[in-house]
Parts: C-alpha cells; structure tokens; sequence
C-alpha cells in the first residue's frame, strides 16, 4: 500500500519534470543528471532508442525507477520490453540515450561491470550453468566479490577459504529463502523447468543486488507456480529492499504484484502510472484489445 | 535457523565412501610406486607405460581447456613441441638447472604461447577457434624447423633428452623415467582435480554453458578464457617434456603433428569431456589397442569401437 502511494507520487512528479522540459537532448540530459543526483532513484533512462535494421525497437523512452519499488514494463509481444532490459544491463547499446545507474551516468552499460553496480538479472529463456549443481549455480552469482587469485584456490589459502565460506553462507541463506533444500545438490540441468526458473532467481539474489531485472520470471508457469513466484518477488524486496524492474505478459499477475507499471507499444512508452491508472488507460486499451477485433491474443 | 539444520544435514561424513576413496588411493599408490618398478618388464615401462602417462597428461591438460571452459583447440601438439623443445633448451643453456625446474619453466613457456594463441577465443567460437588453433599447430612445426638456434643447430632438428637427475640421483634407467613421469602426472592430476573443484574451475564452466550469463554476473569472461588457456598450455607443455625426454628420447618437430594433436583431442571426446579419468582410461585402451593395429589414427579408431564395445 505504502509502495503503490508512494509510486503515485513519484509518478506525479515524473509527469510534471515531463511537462515542464522539452523533449530536446540537452534538456533530457540535464534531466538525466537530476534525476540521478537524487538518492531515491536507482535507475533513469532518458531518451533511449534503438534499431534493428530498419526496425525501430525502442524509441524515445524515459523510464525512472525509485528505490525500493516493483516497476512493471508491460506490452504486446514485439514492444521492445526486452530491449529495454538487454540495453540496461549492457548486452545490447542504445543508438540514443542515456541510462544513470546509482548515481553513474552511461550510454553503454558495460556488461561486465553490471554485477559491480548493483544490478542483477534473469533471462527470459533460462541461462543456467547445466553442468553444475544448484548450489554452485547460485554460488556463482557472488562471484564479483571474489579476490583470490586460482593459485590460492589450489592451495587452498586463507583468502580463498574464507571466500568460499561466507559465498557458502549466503548461498544457504537464499536456498532457504527460495525452499531449494531439497534439490540443492542436484544438477540444475536435471531440475524441471519452474524450478530452474527458480534456481535463477536465486543466483540473481545471492549478489544482493540493488536493482534486480526479472524478464518474464513467470512465463510458461502454471498458475500455481505463478503465485508462488509472484510471492517470491514480493518477499524479496520486503526482506531484501531490493529495486526490482519485471518484465511479464500475465497482466493479472503485473497489476497485483507491481507499485507502477510502464506500458510499451511498438517500441514507445504508451503510459506510465499506478496500476489502476494504467488499467484505465485509453492508450494502453487500444494497445492490447485492439480497437475491435482483439487479435493480439494477450490474456488480459 | 534452516541454514544450521542444512549445515548438521551435511556434516555426517559418509564413512563408506572415504573408506573406499583411502583404499582406492592407497592401492594406486602401491602399485605406481610398488608392484609396477618391481615387476613390470622393460617392454611394458618403455613401449606401454610411458607414452600412456604422456598422452594422459595431455589429455588432462586438454579437457581443462575443451572439456571444462568449452574452447576447442586443435594445437596440443604444438605446445607439447614448445615444451618439449623448450625444457631442452632451457638444459643446455642454463648450468645446472635443476630438472624441476626446468620443467617448470618449459610448462611456463607453453603456457606463454598458449596465451597468445588463445587471444583469437576472445572473438571466434567452436570450429573458428579450431581452426585459429591449427595456426599454432603449423607455426610451432615450422618455427622448429626453420630456425636451428631451437634443436642446437643439429642438421636435422633433432633433439636427444639430456641426463635426468634428482637431487644427484640418476633416472636415465627405465625405472627411473618412470617413477619421474608417473610423479609428475600424479602431481599435476591432483593440482587439476583441486583446480576444477574451486570456484576458478567453476568460472570455467559457467563459461562453457553460457558465456553471457557467466559475463552478466560477473565473471571475468576474457580473463578466464585466457587463464584457460594458460593453464591447459602449461599441463600440456609438461606432457611434451615427458614425452620426449622420458619416451622417445630423441624427437624431432616434425613427431608433433596435426595426428598427435587429433589423438590428444579423441581421447578426451571418447573420455568424457569434462571428466579427469576419462582421458586414462581411453589411453589405456588405445594402447592397448596398438599391438593389434599400428599407426595413431587406427589406435584412435580401434579405442572407438573398443569403448562402444565396453559400454
């Protein structure tokens, strides 16, 4: 409740910084560099477009996201929400734009730095290690805070010793968090697939994050697994005060879960609010009914 | 308080199962270090046995590189030559170096080349990178060749292993050779094992199964691919050094060709990529294999066929 007041709020105050500047470059990066001054906004995109080919993904899109907050994008298939995800952890580069991430200015995010920042992510088709356990997978996502050299791994030196054993600690932590016990030490790759949905999550966690990127956790789920998972999410930033952005088709699951949503369709953003807001969104109608015939085919 | 009762869950030691990791380790070592130097006869140390431990370092060496981080190399045969070359040089130059350490820096130098022949892996994947890697193969043979300052000028490249020694004590004996190589590979194996169960070898694998997601969460892609590279280089340098000083003796460029390097390459696919026994059982078997039809490529074959029959 807290969260969805305080998302109208700040959504309020993003339409009037909106309404006051020009769409101009200059004057978005100026935005650009208050909004990111500001210590309660995590992530700013201001102006973000990319192509492929003759195909506009993305064009034109602010988005800002405040600490502690679920930020849903939603759209049709083709909107560009993955783009939108794939440029903010670096594996794709905006033609145009700029993103702040925690204070730091880019154009290019670089990717190999993402987890340094404070940013993790899942994929929307699964991107596990097959070849290893649970445990090891999730224990991979720390490993930016590692130091030791594999020298001292093979002799098994202090460093790398008591690495591995805090690494462990955590690991634990989130296994329990997420009931992985039971498979822990199985091959992920033998997991079946909400599971393995799962076991990123968790590796996505273990980094403790301050700004989580969840493209379609839930897709493919039954609807049990969904709650459980939409669960998940929630308990995560409750426990955690992780910043999460998801990405997710099941509007059902967006409007209950998230404290605002961002609408794309055809690579803009169509509208931005609470989600009764968005409900209510003539634009944001059109964009998923169609006018008439509804051949999208999006279960709203 | 879930995290302790899943710590209690784990701390009972399966004491069947190191039983029978002590015996199996204790029997390893009576035999390499006992029944064989005491029993074995020249003919089985000499033909069977050296190449055997060689070639399975290789193959160690090798499913570092392909088996665990997922980068195809065709020029194992080529940093065999520079280590092999290499600790002969190193010998003859330097005044009583030690042959351990001459060794070690032989596997260093291997590693070296190995860095700089892994550098295309940053860019190219799978069959692209295997063929990069037969560049390393063809330049190595010629470089050997071409420039007699390597085989200390000897007409026809060849070059003869110097007095292997040990803290005064001489191995030049069948024995001794033997006891020298199946230590090294005993050594080496081990440093592996520990390597491919730390968090380095994890990065390796993370590499191999999805490189983006490995780059995403942090693990140093390029650095890794290298280390890999590096690492995999060294092992394999040292199996050159055993191969020519502790086999063949006397070796030439021309003995590691492209067919050394496929030998190396199928024992480790028929192994099991990824497994560190794999790559002495298959040798094993090759070798054995080798009374009945001579020449490296029907060994691998006849391994084929005697491992699809095994299984």
């Amino acid at each position: 409740m807290i969260g969805a007041s305080l998302g109208a709020a700040a959504y309020e105050r993003a339409s009037e910084i909106s309404a006051i500047l020009a769409v101009a470059n200059p004057v978005g990066d100026r935005r650009l560099a208050r909004l990111s001054s500001r210590p309660d906004v995590v992530l700013a995109l201001s102006g973000i477009g990319i192509s492929f080919g003759g195909v506009k993904a993305l064009s034109d899109v602010d988005l800002e996201v405040e600490v502690g907050e679920i930020r849903a994008v939603i759209g049709p298939n083709g909107a560009g929400k993955s783009s939108l995800i794939n440029i903010i952890s670096g594996l794709y580069h905006a033609d145009r734009g700029r993103i702040a991430i925690g204070g730091q200015s880019f154009s290019r995010v670089p990717a190999s730095r993402l987890a340094r920042l404070g940013v993790a992510r899942t994929f929307q088709n699964l991107a596990l290690f097959g070849g290893l356990s649970v445990r090891n997978n999730i224990a991979c996502g720390r490993v930016h805070t590692r130091r030791a050299s594999f020298v001292e791994h093979i002799a098994g030196l202090p460093r790398a010793r008591s690495e591995d054993a805090g690494i462990a600690e955590k690991t634990d932590q989130i296994v329990a968090f997420l009931h992985l016990e039971s498979v822990a030490d199985r091959l992920v790759a033998t997991l079946p697939y909400g599971l393995q949905k799962r076991v990123e999550l968790a590796r996505a966690l273990v980094a403790e994050p301050k700004l989580l990127l969840l493209d379609e956790p839930m897709a493919g789920m039954t609807a049990t697994e969904k709650a459980e998972m939409a669960g998940f999410v929630r308990a995560a930033r409750d426990r955690h005060g992780v910043t999460i952005i998801l990405i997710e088709h099941d509007i059902g699951v967006v409007m209950g879960l998230s404290d605002r949503v961002a609408v794309l369709d055809y690579g803009r953003k169509i509208a931005d609010g609470t989600p009764a807001e968005v409900r209510a969104d003539p634009a944001v109608i059109r964009a998923y009914i169609g006018t008439a015939e509804g051949e999208n085919g999006e279960d709203i | 308080m879930a995290v302790q009762a899943l710590d209690a869950a784990r701390l009972p030691v399966d004491w069947a199962k190191l039983v029978q990791k002590l015996a199996l380790a204790t029997a390893l070592f009576v035999v390499a270090y006992g029944v064989v130097p005491a029993y074995a006869s020249g003919y089985l140390v000499e033909a069977i046995l050296l190449p055997f431990l060689a070639l399975s370092l290789a193959a160690v060496g090798l499913n570092l590189l392909t088996g665990y981080c997922g980068q195809l190399s065709l020029g194992s045969s080529a940093f065999m030559a520079v280590g092999a070359f290499g600790a002969y040089n190193f010998n003859l130059r330097v005044e009583g170096l030690p042959l351990a350490v001459t060794m070690i820096l032989a596997g260093i130098s291997a590693a070296g080349f190995g860095v700089v022949f892994g550098l295309p892996s940053l860019r190219l994947r799978g069959f692209y990178l295997a063929v990069s890697t037969l560049a390393a193969q063809f330049f190595v043979q010629w470089a050997l060749t071409k420039f007699g300052w390597f085989s200390n000028d000897n007409p026809s490249g060849v070059i003869s292993a110097p007095h292997l020694a040990v803290a005064g004590l001489s191995l030049d004996s069948a024995t001794g050779r033997y006891l020298l190589s199946v230590t090294t590979v005993m050594v080496l194996t081990a440093l592996v094992w520990r390597l491919v169960n730390s968090a380095t070898g994890r990065n390796f694998i993370a590499v191999r199964d999805n490189e983006t997601a490995a780059r995403v969460i942090g693990v140093p892609v390029l650095r890794t691919k290298l280390l890999a590279f590096a690492i995999s280089s060294f092992i394999i340098g040292i199996a050159g050094v055993l191969w020519a000083f502790t086999y063949l003796r006397t070796v030439e460029p021309a003995g590691f060709n492209l067919d050394r390097s496929f030998q190396i390459l199928f024992i480790i696919i028929i192994g099991g990529l990824a497994s560190i026994r794999g790559a002495f059982w298959v040798r094993r078997s090759s070798l054995s294999s080798r009374s009945f039809c001579p020449g490296s490529a029907h060994s691998c074959s006849a391994a084929c066929s005697i491992r699809a029959f095994s299984t």
